[in-house]
């Protein structure tokens, strides 16, 4: 450990750098990086909470409600989800199996995916507003409390874990600028590793969003 | 790295001098150094504590007469909420942990840094936006924030002041805060020195570590109790907006959820410095290590669970509270826990009455008041009563205010010489500390009585009757806050003409004491290997013979 410390220090002398520590510790970062997705778990954590609280008290509405979201919508984002988090495990593969290339090009294949889980969204949501469903709109102030409640809960939730979807994409872009300027490579690719898991969270709590909000009816 | 440097003091190049890439004040802002990041902690949480203070100040300046002296109701309002704002987000949370442990916990445990080093300076980045952010919410055109620290909805919904802002402040301190925890319990996981188990870490930096947990499990709750809020403004979820079918109490269970746990993230880092103090100035081992290192964790878990007592009279379940009730007297146990054996440690140790030593004792004083006047707010019968008066403004001053804040004073007063390699004057800081006790006392002993006569806590206004005590409380804090000046000042002076205090001034045994003061860049020469436990008085000379 002192020597590669004392290394170190003599680089940083000749290029007069910042002293940073690049005390390479993979372990380490991945550690960092799971508790860092407990935290956002967590995040979650208090809007599950407050749906189990909410659908105890208004189950029939939740029932009612549940019932005007598009399924085949909903659906087709899940497979859209699953698909991408399919396709960042081929990248960090491709990586660790020296692919340059098809590691781009399974990266750029995911974020594509994402791009499309938006797209999805988007016409979802939009459907909603032309309806008047949404915080504030005509139609949703006639509706009952606990349906008010509901689309309060839909919205947020769906769009909390929509900008999840955006943060994930501007991850990942940054990581893709990395590899193909060769600071994330085969030799070093903790950094992959670390979107892709981020990424994963993010298909794994859309994989408990769909059924609460779609499928329970 | 002695030989690759030039020396410029005696034989070691420490790390205010060492030059980096950027010098002057960009070498402070730009540094990934754990201990320029630590002091940069230091620095905001001293200048920030002072703000809230002079608020407290003008606080108690309005309550000298009954009626309107100084500021109107909805001035008394800001203020209040401000102070607690500052207070809590912004000097106690961050506090030690942030401060004292970015500069130590790397030390102590034999590294050179923290895990991600960037990161961490990427947390006090957010940490100052956030400051800022909520300093400047106060010139915003609503009008600075009237709803208590505590954000309560539906009042929060409702307000026509600036609540955004101040929010949006307190979410990003809750990012940086998370970041820190993260951080911190990575690098005790990978970068202990070898031989440092984790029976042979420090007292303090299981504290830390204990500490870094709940911060990472709380705060998301808060963050999204938080971000919902905005949201509801912004708008109209109406997810605890009752006019649309919401539940307030859902906000306060969430706020709780975090809020309770934070309060061990205020009092655990305190109580780890004061493990490492004690022995330290009783020269013993200090009793029951492993006991009180549990306790730690202890206290973080059962604190997780314990939140429903501060809703006793907001609309519960006897269940619940019951429930509830029983596990807050849980959490007495492992703080039970430490106060026995640290007075254990003391018994038959041979004592130096020192500046820290001496600052601890205040704490335990304050502290025991605060802890036992909590137990009556814990208990159902009196807490219905005592609910929202003075008697709680005083019950979690003597927490937090004499529990922590006293504690980081002492840290302050311990880790000095180590910090700058210079002594401050021992005697006037002996001084200042008598005089901040006696005024504290005055001060927050006479809400006691307050609360118990009826006082409701957050009015600018009083009964005639009760103007004796309030003037009485107001002398009081003119006498405290001199004590705290005067500890500033001398400290200042300590910093710029003070002595040169020598590497272990007190006769410390963790590995702080067996670098230089202030210590070089990568803390030391070699990575030293650890044989003994973190006070093993019989060894003393050994380790500290071993000077790095
Ligand atoms: C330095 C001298 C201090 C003075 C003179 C002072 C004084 C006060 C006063 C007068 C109040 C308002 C009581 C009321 O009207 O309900 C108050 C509230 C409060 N103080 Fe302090 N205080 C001081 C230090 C501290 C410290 C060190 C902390 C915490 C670390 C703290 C935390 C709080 C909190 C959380 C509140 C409640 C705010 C609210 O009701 O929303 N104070 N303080």
């Amino acid at each position: 450990m002192s020597t590669n410390s004392s290394t170190n220090v003599a680089h940083e002398e000749e290029h007069g750098h910042e002293h940073v520590h690049d005390l390479r510790d993979d372990y380490g970062s991945k550690l960092g990086m799971w508790l860092f997705l407990f935290t956002e778990l967590l995040l979650f954590g208090g809007l599950f909470l407050l749906y189990m609280a909410y659908r105890f008290e208004y189950f029939p509405e939740f029932q009612l409600s549940a019932k005007s979201l598009k399924i085949w919508m909903g659906g087709l984002n899940t497979i859209i989800l699953l698909t991408s988090s399919l396709t960042m495990v081929l990248s960090i593969i491709a990586l660790q199996r020296r692919k340059i290339k098809a590691s781009i090009y399974w990266l750029i294949t995911t974020i594509s995916f994402a791009f499309g889980f938006l797209v999805v969204k988007y016409f979802e949501w939009s459907d909603k507003f032309s309806h008047g469903i949404f915080p504030g709109g005509e139609e949703l102030a006639l509706k009952t409390q606990g349906e008010k409640i509901f689309y309060g809960l839909y919205f947020s939730m769906t769009g909390l874990h929509g900008l999840h979807v955006i943060i994930g994409m501007i991850i990942l872009t940054f990581i893709l600028v990395f590899i193909v300027k060769g600071k994330v490579s085969p030799d070093r690719f903790v950094l992959l590793e670390n979107g892709g898991l981020y990424w994963h969270l993010v298909d794994l709590i859309w994989i408990f969003l769909f059924p609460l909000f779609y499928l329970l009816h | 790295m002695s030989d690759s440097t030039v020396s410029t003091n005696g034989d070691y190049v420490n790390f205010y001098q060492y030059k980096g890439k950027h010098t002057g004040i960009l070498g402070w802002l730009l540094s990934v150094d754990h201990k320029r990041i630590g002091l940069l902690y230091l620095g905001s949480m001293v200048t920030f504590f002072l703000v809230g203070m002079t608020l407290g100040f003008f606080m108690r300046l309005e309550l000298w007469n009954p009626g309107q002296d100084i500021m109107g109701p909805q001035t008394y309002n800001a203020l209040f909420t401000l102070h607690g704002i500052i207070m809590i987000f912004l000097v106690i949370i961050p506090g030690i942990p942030a401060g004292f442990g970015n500069f130590f916990l790397p030390i102590q445990i034999g590294a050179e840094d923290v895990s991600f080093p960037r990161l961490n300076l990427f947390s006090w980045y957010l940490y100052t936006i956030g400051g800022l952010l909520a300093v400047a919410s106060l010139f915003l055109s609503g009008g600075p924030i009237d709803t208590g620290w505590t954000f309560y909805a539906p009042y929060s919904l409702r307000t026509g002041t600036e609540v955004i802002m101040p929010l949006m402040a307190a979410f990003i301190l809750g990012f940086s805060s998370i970041l820190t925890g993260v951080n911190f319990v990575t690098t005790v996981h990978r970068l202990r020195a070898p031989g440092m188990t984790f029976f042979k870490l420090p007292l303090f930096i299981w504290a830390l570590y204990s500490t870094a947990w709940i911060q990472i499990i709380g705060t998301p709750i808060i963050g999204i109790t938080i971000l919902l809020v905005v949201v509801e403004r912004l708008f109209g979820v109406g997810l605890f907006d009752p006019a649309m079918g919401g539940d307030p109490i859902l906000f306060q269970h969430l706020f709780w959820i975090y809020s309770h746990p934070a309060v061990y993230i205020m009092i655990l880092p305190a109580m780890g410095v004061v493990s490492e103090i004690i022995p330290t100035f009783a020269r013993k081992t200090i009793f029951g290590y492993g006991a009180i290192a549990v306790s730690s964790i202890a206290i973080a878990f059962v604190g997780t669970l314990v939140w429903g007592h501060h809703m006793f009279t907001s609309g519960m379940s006897d269940e619940s509270r019951w429930v509830y009730s029983f596990l807050t007297f849980i959490v007495a146990l492992p703080s039970g826990v430490k106060i026995f054996n640290w007075v254990a440690t003391m018994y038959k140790g041979s004592i130096k009455a020192e500046t820290p030593f001496l600052y601890v004792m205040a704490f335990i004083f304050l502290f025991s008041i605060g802890g036992l006047t909590g137990l009556v707010l814990g208990s159902l019968a009196t807490d219905v009563h005592l609910h929202d008066t003075y008697f709680v403004v005083a019950h979690f001053h003597y927490v937090m205010f004499g529990g922590t804040i006293f504690i980081f004073f002492a840290a302050l007063h311990y880790w000095f010489p180590k910090m700058f390699g210079k002594m401050y004057n021992t005697k006037i800081a002996n001084i200042a500390l008598a005089i901040m006790v006696v005024g504290f006392n005055m001060l927050y002993f006479t809400f006691f009585i307050l609360g118990y006569l009826g006082m409701p806590r957050r009015y600018y206004d009083y009964l005639p009757e009760f103007q004796g005590m309030h003037q009485f409380a107001t002398v009081g804090s003119w006498v405290m806050i001199a004590g705290i000046l005067l500890m500033f000042i001398n400290l200042f002076l300590g910093l710029k003409n003070g002595k040169k205090s020598g590497n272990n001034p007190w006769g410390g045994m963790t590995l702080e004491w067996t670098v230089p003061s202030p210590p070089p860049l990568l803390n030391f020469k070699k990575i030293p290997t650890v044989k003994y436990g973190p006070y093993e008085y019989e060894h003393y000379d050994e380790v500290t013979n071993n000077v790095n």
